[in-house]
């Protein structure tokens, strides 16, 4: 995310002290979490991810490393809600409004993670009106909020079972449509805000609502690794990452290159990935037994499964790909018994026992 | 278990002979004073990276000696600031700053608190009683090391240790989590006395000079496994805990100004910070909630430093090995360390059984209250005069001014101020208040009320909680049986932890239904405090055989049973009584007229019937 101070001025000589994320590839396991951000970087229209875990486990540390791993975007240059030059028909009224010439202007830019804090204000998540310009000349124009700032990157909220109600009405409906409409102030202003929504959060501080539940596509449940082992190494790394950045950055380059490149190749495969009837089939036979509500479960594992296929460098889904994004997309579509004690988890590791692993 | 109730056996042996206990309770206190001078040391070494202190203190003396003497510590240059807990957004965060907006004619932005602490010390004081939302606003900021600013996208550095005083005094009562967990150092001053902290055990020079040193410590690989070992060996599930223990053992080995960390650096580590984290007893038995284990560190250690393994590579923890013989693995001495500093009770909690173990609340009790009951969920932002139920938007009343103010300039006399706000520009921000529901189920858990009925209740407060998340509601359940009443799961919305609290319930024994009633007084007026609705949902046959004093005998266990339920009638909680007989009773009518309840029987109820009842009562 880039640093904007008040007076325009952005980089990092202002700031020297806040430096690079932590590798996306140097996370130690957690294979489900980084698997499921995978996919919604190579397929955004799976929808958010919802990560529910322990404390220090790592949530916010792999969503903080998204922006430095993903490959950066082409925007219109002069773009406030980064427009991509490609794709007219998501573009903002102004960008449309453009001359030519300046339309053609672009520049690449880090896909932006914009971390919502719990404590910001409609203004600041909205926009809002810009006070400079109108007490200085009167004019009424658009502040830009967060949610323009997240346009075709990540949002992500933190404690997100924590967010006030208002704000969680907010994020519904843009997320929803796509679009955040502004209409206050005497401001009368829309602009496209698509963003992959990531929330993260421990259930034992409170539920999430069902509305906006419904909202993540995915959502994967993490543990701290039980293994001392892997501990040993999760602690080792942070370590030696907080005293000496350059070195571990180093060390880690190539994988994270590598890491880059399978999902830049993914994602120019999705479109050719084959969901055959067998695989659709398979699908809303587990719906079916797990008793999801509604399509949009069902939807989810099939878009999910292809991204998964994309980045396994094939050219159809499989029932590997249907299996490893079973849980993540319906776990939380589930109707809730809360008298049955078995996890959300183990009833479909239940029914893809049942149903057996072979399409067709 | 057997452990625990052989320390148990021996601290009573203990309190018989006398003396004996004094002594310990002397020399506890002692080690807790040299823990804090020591914690005071390695704090002010690097405030930022070891994160902070949390004081659990009754804010006498001996706490004002220690900050007395962190000050003395700490670098004059660092910026010290005060963060009270109901500090508003604007303020923490930065914003508007209204008055130099207002003269100059344009926006200005003040800094907040936590962007003027950068590079210093934030003071947290009762901490206990911070709202959830503040809590985690700051705890982001320690982690990002940053702020973003209310008003636009401005993030600037906020790199700041956190001291936290706690004065909290019941279980429920404690710092927020968020919080305690970044948080490497956790003391305790109760007992201390003052002059145990009379002078520090370093000087501002030779701090300076460890501070130089930091960079050039040394820490090998069995270090950080002999950390993260005894950290799993006391049942610690976050990664920090091990994190922020070598980053204090590291900072102990500077204030040595030595280049190796030795053993007596990670035996403080692990008594500062590991011990106090702790949830098991670390050489108790696997029996209650084993601790994570297993037998492959020598693996990790053969593995160079620089050559670390793709992340690929490692796997989940899905088949975990059973826990392995701990003591061969876990340094004796660093388990030793950290169960000089286990949080009290733990010893005890684990014979108890895990419900009595104090739980994660995230924030203290009286943010709630003062958000919901003085404003609410804002309701949107209108023109209009501030009224009672609204308050005057300045922010937004100057936006609605702003555009005019050349027109206004034009037309104003020459002595005009640099805004002309006008009253038909004001702006007010509405509040809607709704009350939430606080569920209060009142659980006759004895014998007599057949203890099949349990099960059911249980049910039903789960499916309330399913149901209730929608509406923000929360669930509270006290239950009584043999000499007393308890609070079995405090006003939560967490069906996680509902199940978990509910489960470990008890049933059986005799019915002290007055004491119930007495606790589920208390507890309503604390939730109606807090500016909930409490509605309270009794399950009893009405039979009581306990007095309010602990005697048994029927007569008087009735008398007060109603005595108590007419002052609930005079408290006006909306209430239900739920008959659970088989054979519905006068008694239990007797009851629910006494304290001006519904009255509900139902002989045959099952989980989902009871939810319904609940929630048309509500």
């Amino acid at each position: 995310m880039k640093i904007i101070e008040p007076s325009g001025r952005t980089g990092p000589d202002i700031f020297p002290r806040m430096g690079a994320a932590f590798p996306f590839s140097a996370i130690v396991g957690q294979d489900e979490m980084k698997l499921a951000l995978l996919c919604v970087a190579i397929d955004p229209s799976i929808g958010g991810v919802l990560i529910f875990g322990d404390r220090g486990t790592g949530k916010s540390t792999a969503i903080r490393a998204l922006s430095a791993l993903l490959p950066p975007s082409k925007v219109i240059a002069e773009c406030r809600y980064g427009c991509d030059p490609a794709r007219r028909a998501s573009w903002c009224s102004e960008c449309l409004a453009r001359p030519a010439r300046q339309q053609a202007i672009t520049k690449s830019v880090p896909v932006p993670v914009v971390d919502m804090p719990l404590g910001a204000t409609e203004d600041r998540v909205v926009g809002a009106l810009n006070l400079e310009q109108a007490l200085n000349s009167g004019v009424r124009s658009f502040e830009p909020g967060l949610l323009a700032q997240a346009n075709r990157g990540f949002l992500y909220v933190d404690e997100v079972n924590l967010l006030e109600d208002h704000l969680v009405d907010l994020l519904i409906d843009v997320a929803a449509s796509g679009e955040n409409v502004v209409e206050r102030e005497g401001l009368s202003v829309r602009h496209p805000a698509r963003f992959v929504l990531v929330g993260s959060g421990n259930p034992e501080e409170g539920e999430l609502r069902p509305q906006l539940l419904d909202r993540f596509g995915l959502s994967v449940e993490i543990r701290t690794p039980q293994d001392i082992a892997l501990r040993v190494e999760v602690v080792r790394r942070r370590d030696q990452f907080e005293r000496e950045p350059q070195a571990f950055m180093n060390t880690w380059r190539k994988h994270e290159q590598k890491q880059r490149r399978e999902i830049v190749a993914a994602r120019k495969r999705l479109a050719g990935v084959r969901v055959d009837d067998a695989a659709l089939r398979w699908a809303a036979q587990l719906c079916m037994r797990v008793g999801t509500d509604g399509l949009r479960g069902e939807l989810t594992l099939i878009r999910a499964a292809r991204a998964l296929a994309a980045l396994h460098g094939r050219t159809a889904v499989g029932s590997e790909e249907l299996v490893a994004m079973a849980p993540p997309a319906l776990r939380h579509r589930l109707r809730r018994d809360p008298l049955d004690e078995a996890g959300s988890t183990l009833r479909i590791d239940r029914a893809i026992g049942e149903q057996g692993m072979a399409l067709g | 278990m057997a452990e625990a109730q052989q320390v148990e056996e021996q601290r009573a042996d203990q309190a018989r002979q006398g003396e004996p206990r004094v002594d310990d309770a002397r020399l506890a206190a002692a080690a807790r004073a040299g823990d804090a001078l020591l914690a005071a040391a390695v704090f002010a070494l690097e405030p930022a990276a070891i994160g902070g202190v949390t004081v659990r203190t009754d804010r006498g003396a001996a706490c004002e000696r220690w900050l007395l003497l962190l000050h003395q510590l700490l670098d004059e240059a660092m910026p010290l600031r005060r963060l009270p807990p109901h500090i508003d957004d604007e303020r923490l965060l930065g914003g508007t700053d209204l008055a130099s907006t207002l003269a100059s004619g344009r926006p200005v932005y003040a800094r907040g608190l936590l962007a003027e602490a950068d590079g210093g010390v934030i003071l947290m004081s009762m901490a206990e009683r911070v709202p959830a939302r503040l809590a985690a606003v700051v705890a982001a900021a320690l982690d990002s090391h940053s702020v973003a600013g209310a008003a636009r996208q401005d993030t600037r550095p906020a790199r700041f240790g956190l001291v936290a005083l706690d004065s909290g005094q019941a279980d429920e009562e404690h710092c927020p989590l968020v919080l305690a967990e970044r948080l490497a150092l956790h003391i305790d001053l109760h007992g201390v006395h003052p002059d145990d902290l009379l002078s520090a055990p370093i000087d501002r020079a030779a701090l300076a000079r460890a501070r130089s040193h930091l960079g050039t410590i040394q820490v090998d690989a069995a270090a950080i496994t002999a950390l993260c070992s005894a950290a799993a060996a006391c049942g610690i599930d976050s990664l920090r805990a091990p994190l922020l223990a070598l980053r204090v053992a590291r900072a102990c080995a500077a204030l040595d100004e030595r280049d190796v960390l030795d053993d007596a650096d990670l035996q403080s580590a692990a008594r500062l910070v590991l011990g106090p984290r702790a949830r098991v007893a670390p050489d108790a038995p696997a029996s209650n909630e084993p601790p994570a284990e297993s037998e492959s560190p020598p693996e990790s250690e053969s593995q160079s430093d620089n050559q670390l393994p793709p992340a690929s590579d490692s796997t989940p923890d899905a088949d975990a090995p059973p826990p392995a013989d701990a003591a061969d693995e876990v340094d004796p001495q660093l388990i030793a360390a950290a169960r000089a500093t286990l949080p009290a009770g733990l010893l005890a909690g684990i014979a108890l059984g895990d419900a009595s173990l104090p739980r994660s609340t995230t924030a203290g009790r009286a943010g709630a209250a003062i958000l919901k009951g003085r404003r609410g969920r804002p309701a949107g932002i209108r023109s209009g005069r501030p009224r009672h139920g609204s308050k005057l938007n300045i922010v937004a009343t100057l936006r609605t001014a702003a555009p005019w103010q050349r027109l206004r300039r034009a037309q104003a006399r020459a002595a005009a101020p640099r805004v002309i706000v006008r009253a038909e520009d004001f702006c007010v921000t509405w509040f809607r208040q709704r009350s939430e529901t606080a569920t209060l189920f009142v659980l006759d858990a004895s014998g007599s009320s057949a203890m099949h009925r349990m099960a059911e209740v249980k049910g039903a407060v789960e499916l309330l909680l399913a149901e209730c998340y929608v509406r923000r509601d929360q669930v509270a359940v006290v239950a009584f049986r043999g000499r007393a009443a308890e609070l079995v799961l405090p006003a939560t919305r967490s069906l996680v932890r509902a199940k978990r609290s509910l489960a470990g319930l008890p049933g059986g024994g005799a019915t002290p239904l007055a004491s119930g009633l007495a606790l589920a007084h208390q507890l309503a007026d604390q939730l109606r405090r807090r500016g909930l609705a409490p509605l309270l949902v009794l399950l009893t046959d009405g039979q009581a055989n306990i007095a309010r004093d602990g005697s048994a005998g029927r007569a008087r266990a009735h008398e007060d049973a109603l005595l108590a339920a007419r002052r609930l009638r005079a408290a006006a909680f909306k209430s239900l009584l739920i008959d659970t007989a088989p054979r519905p009773a006068p008694l239990a009518r007797v009851l629910a007229e006494a304290m001006q309840a519904r009255y509900l029987p139902l002989p045959y109820a099952d989980a989902r019937a009871l939810a319904g009842a609940v929630q048309s009562a509500a």
